[in-house]
């Protein structure tokens, strides 16, 4: 799974901080940056390259541990045991997945602990695609092939991000992660060759997790103002515009092929551009979800507070082992 | 939030290396969070090693870790550097000679 780097709109990188800085050491990042090495946790770098990537890392790792939620709601509900088992194994992938990208965050200086608790008191941002509810179990099959596949392609550039431990936490994101997608596509190939309710379902899921798919490259190119440093910090690598357009054009045939049809009225194929022209995403929407008005935004954070809440005891039980055995061993 | 939402505290990290297989050694692959050494055993075999990574875990507290400074690499390493005869390949052997 994955975010796009979510700000609250018209927030504007400190890029002043860079003038207080050392321009030697600056201009030495910059080149080694630009001559594509990686940059390590103990190495010099730029406050703003700093809090840029201790935000998208984080806002990445919660959208892996939040978007667990929408599917945990099918693990019980699985139609066999064959998909349960798959489901689970899945789920828990998005959690390592967290795990992976916390512990980069964590490299750059920010703990663990005020990571989620940024998360628990709603001041962090994760992806919107997770503040829409799971609705039937085609919901399953259409995530896993549509936002693991947006995932995907996000991802899969970010292998060669500038910051070693976010780079390497990728590589092992990317290997898991397109089993994700497959099981998904073959979830909905079950549905879509089964009875016309299953196809019925099929379509709907459709229906309404293709525009939020969409939505998962961030705003329009025009609407992202910190795209430039980004990209000279090799922080992203594509634009959202380019991303989004790849993703239609490779996934308009595999929805074909299911026999379903792709909720835009306005796709069409444009043989000029080798690619297809597609319909206006609502971005008032979009916003209204990064601002929390996501539909099940509410009961996402509940969830994630409670199972916060409810596991305290394990942790305390933990503590207080460790706590008895060194007392023992002082002894 | 109430009192309880807020974390106690973070558990110790643990630098985590996997053997992938016989033969090879012990690898960095990357860290977790435990109380104690065997949690973060439990931790690291089902974070890092769900599709058989490896046939052996090693971990060890962050903390006990002691690296080079990445901004004095320069002197660190330049011995090595100007030290070239420590190569095979700066001895000129003619072809003629076999064998070495």
């Amino acid at each position: 799974m994955y975010t796009t780097e979510l700000k609250d709109r018209g927030a504007s990188t400190a890029d002043a901080t860079l003038f207080a800085e050392d321009h030697a050491l600056v201009a030495q990042f910059e080149a080694r940056v630009a001559a594509d090495e990686f940059i390590e946790p103990k190495d010099w770098m730029p406050e703003a390259y700093r809090k840029t990537l201790v935000r998208q890392i984080s806002q990445h790792a919660h959208s892996e541990i939040v978007g667990m939620l929408p599917e945990g709601n099918w693990l019980t509900r699985a139609p066999s045991l064959r998909r349960k088992a798959v489901l689970l194994a899945k789920v828990q992938d998005e959690a390592g997945h967290g795990l992976y990208l916390y512990c980069a965050a964590e490299t750059l200086g920010t703990s663990r602990e005020e990571m989620i608790a940024a998360l628990h008191a709603g001041k962090a941002k994760y992806s919107t695609i997770f503040n829409y509810p799971t609705l039937t179990w085609a919901d399953i099959g259409a995530i896993g092939w549509l936002v693991d596949g947006a995932a995907i392609m996000n991802q899969v550039p970010l292998q060669r991000t500038s910051y070693g431990p976010y780079a390497r936490a990728m590589v092992r994101i990317c290997k898991e992660e397109s089993f994700h997608q497959r099981q998904g596509y073959e979830i909905m190939l079950a549905l879509a060759n089964g009875t016309p309710e299953q196809r019925a379902m099929a379509q709907d899921a459709l229906n309404r997790w293709w525009w939020p798919s969409l939505m998962m490259f961030g705003p329009p190119d025009a609407e992202s103002p910190n795209s430039a440093q980004s990209f000279r910090w090799r922080i992203k690598r594509d634009s959202n515009d380019e991303l989004r357009q790849k993703f239609v054009d490779i996934t308009v045939p595999q929805a074909e092929f299911l026999g379903l049809s792709v909720p835009d009225p306005d796709l069409r194929w444009n043989e000029e551009k080798k690619g297809y022209d597609f319909g206006k995403v609502d971005w008032d929407e979009f916003y209204a979800v990064v601002r929390g008005e996501g539909p099940v935004a509410k009961e996402r954070m509940k969830a994630r507070r409670d199972a916060w809440s409810e596991g305290a005891w394990v942790r305390e039980a933990a503590d207080a082992y460790e706590t008895k055995r060194q007392a023992r061993r002082a002894a | 939030m109430t009192k309880d939402m807020i974390m106690s505290r973070d558990w110790p990290l643990w630098e985590v290396f996997i053997r992938s297989k016989g033969g090879l050694s012990h690898k960095h692959v990357g860290s977790v969070h435990a109380s104690d050494g065997e949690l973060a055993v439990r931790h690291a075999r089902e974070l890092y090693t769900r599709r058989m990574e490896g046939v052996s875990l090693w971990v060890v507290k962050s903390s006990e870790i002691i690296a080079s400074d990445p901004s004095q690499s320069g002197p660190l390493f330049e011995p090595a550097e100007s030290k070239v005869y420590r190569h095979p390949t700066f001895y000129d052997i003619p072809d003629v000679v076999k064998h070495i």
